[in-house]
């Protein structure tokens, strides 16, 4: 059976199977509340495109930059081939998609990244994509918004992708020198030189309920330390307790929540 | 600690010694020492301009390496320590302070992997938690607030990754010091004295310019933390060193880097003092080349040096080759 978007097998093409609360779940639903449980409000992973549709006036999004597409500096062994198959499932070409869009009438600059393209991970589309849409809403005054969703750093392309880290680290720097706000909005996961970069210098740092958010994975840091974890580590409700995080909304109370924050500067 | 193919050059010198200890005034003797010494020439020659990336990475992690404190005694005539990042904590892994290089006051700072048991320790094998890169972030803001440049130092592994650096916000720390380093207005000079891991690197090496010594590395992610990701085996990290292009080499051949610092032959830890004098002239003669630039002309060459670094085509070039990044340095 072909997957859902939410990364969920489907069960028959009709019904899948939730696996956080076990309970079944009419795939139509799970669409149309943008992959989120009925039963348990679980969090799925949320494509770049729907996002755009979760936030955005109905028809206001204009795409910018489409069409860039990774080269492969590095020659590293199977990363066109990766790319190639990211590409044909998401029908993206890399793991943002960026533009301009409306919400509830405010005009912002908007990034929103996509975990199934190679797990978010930021290479030179994602690092030249997010700086040029820095560049642009500097340029035009308007708020940035941006919503990552990423595994960290793209390591087929080597330094390149450490190296975007400090691209979009100058593209932001600027665009923080003028008075616009920049709202970051934290999708589960969210880890590593996307957290270490961009996604946490936000004037507000906005999480999804349960979204993992940190520097290194959970794993990781359990088989180098062999620290015992507590429970809920490193989700985003345990970041807003450590003062990380300035809220947690619910993703069908999204838009709502960036209007009143966009109306109240407004 | 021997390095595998360091091995026969520690047995040339071994025997040598040997037959030091032997010969006396037997001319026979001398000619075969006189021989070997040649021979053990000619093997590090052969060794060490043939170092494979992985073996760079070995040389850049071994132990008698010279480190932070080795630098700065070679490079400030006086080093006026500051500790702590102001928010409750000092960490070990990263020092700074105020010192005089070359006549040029400046922030010095850097990772400081400790030089023995107890101080390695302490220090953490230079692996920062988030009060180090706070107190990073704080001494770029005394640079700024005193109009002198920085001199950053870089070897580390990588940040730190662990329950408490995550707790207190270890990409958080990080993020502010790209941020910092991004938009202070004085010159920022940084030297790869070692390993360079990853963003815990990055926040010390977003710089005006940027140097590496020989058989230092600069890498987005550990060697063998890439081979058990990419190839599911950490043993494979030789090849993923390989392929990501991380030795001082690569870096410059594509841009990222302005300059190679030589090493003495067998590494900066066989002869430290040639090492640490040539980090030395190279700081100097970054400071003095960027001590003359407008603050606004610093950030703005900055803004373009990083700005440009990419491999990626765009809608128009799709079918050619990627845009050759350039440097955009100050006075090029």
């Amino acid at each position: 059976m072909p997957d859902t978007e939410s990364g969920l097998a489907s069960t028959d093409g009709v019904f899948t199977k939730c696996e956080s609360c076990g309970e079944p779940i009419y795939e139509k639903d799970l669409a149309s509340r943008f992959n989120v449980c009925p039963h348990c409000e679980f969090h799925y992973p949320l494509s770049a495109p729907d996002r755009v549709r979760l936030l955005a006036d109905a028809g206001s999004f204009q795409g910018r930059d489409d069409g860039m597409l990774a080269g492969d500096p590095m020659g590293f062994e199977g990363y066109e081939e990766k790319l190639a198959a990211a590409r044909k499932k998401t029908g993206l070409d890399d793991a943002v998609l960026s533009g301009t869009a409306r919400i509830g009438g405010h005009g912002v600059a908007i990034a929103a990244m996509d975990f199934r393209f190679i797990g978010g991970s930021m290479g030179s589309v994602v690092g030249e994509r997010i700086s040029r849409t820095m560049e642009f809403a500097y340029d035009e005054g308007l708020p940035l918004v941006v919503v990552s969703s990423s595994g960290g750093a793209r390591m087929f392309e080597g330094v390149y992708s450490l190296m975007q880290m400090a691209k979009t680290s100058v593209a932001l720097s600027r665009y923080m020198s003028g008075s616009m706000p920049y709202v970051s909005i934290l999708a589960d996961p969210t880890f590593g030189g996307v957290t270490a970069s961009f996604a946490t210098a936000a004037d507000v740092v906005i999480a999804e309920p349960k979204a993992r958010i940190g520097f290194a994975g959970a794993r990781v840091i359990e088989s180098t330390t062999k620290e015992r974890l507590p429970e809920g580590f490193q989700t985003a409700e345990f970041q807003k307790e450590h003062g990380l995080v300035d809220r947690i909304v619910h993703r069908l109370a999204l838009k709502n929540d960036l209007e009143r924050f966009l109306g109240l500067l407004s | 600690m021997i390095l595998d193919f360091e091995k026969p050059i520690k047995d040339f010198e071994a025997r040598i010694s040997e037959l030091h200890r032997l010969a006396g005034s037997n001319e026979g003797l001398q000619e075969e020492i006189s021989r070997l010494e040649a021979a053990l020439e000619a093997a590090k020659k052969r060794i060490y301009t043939n170092l494979t990336p992985y073996q760079r990475v070995q040389v850049a992690r071994h132990p008698e390496r010279p480190n932070f404190r080795a630098y700065r005694d070679a490079l400030a005539d006086d080093f006026y320590e500051l500790s702590g990042d102001r928010l409750g904590a000092d960490d070990p892994a990263v020092r700074g302070g105020l010192a005089r290089i070359g006549g040029h006051p400046v922030v010095l700072l850097g990772h400081d992997k400790g030089a023995d048991v107890k101080t390695r320790v302490a220090s953490n094998f230079g692996m920062a938690h988030p009060e180090g890169y706070r107190k990073a972030g704080r001494l770029y803001a005394l640079a700024e607030r005193l109009g002198v440049p920085i001199v950053a130092l870089v070897d580390t592994p990588g940040a730190f990754a662990g329950r408490g650096a995550e707790e207190r916000g270890q990409a958080w720390a990080i993020s502010a010091d790209l941020m910092e380093l991004a938009r202070v207005p004085v010159p920022v000079v940084a030297v790869v004295i070692g390993e360079g891991g990853s963003g815990g690197a990055l926040a010390m090496c977003l710089a005006d310019h940027v140097a590496m010594l020989e058989n230092s590395y600069l890498s987005v992610i550990a060697p063998e933390a890439c081979a058990s990701i990419i190839f599911r085996d950490a043993k494979r990290a030789v090849e993923a060193a390989e392929a990501m292009k991380i030795t001082a080499d690569d870096l410059l051949a594509h841009g990222i880097i302005d300059e190679i610092l030589p090493e003495p032959l067998g590494g900066a830890h066989n002869e430290p003092g040639a090492a640490t004098e040539a980090v030395a002239r190279a700081v100097e003669a970054a400071l003095s080349k960027l001590s003359d630039s407008e603050p606004e002309a610093i950030v703005k060459a900055r803004y373009e040096r990083y700005r440009r670094i990419g491999a990626h085509l765009s809608a128009g070039e799709i079918g050619g080759a990627p845009a050759e990044p350039s440097l955009g340095g100050v006075g090029e």
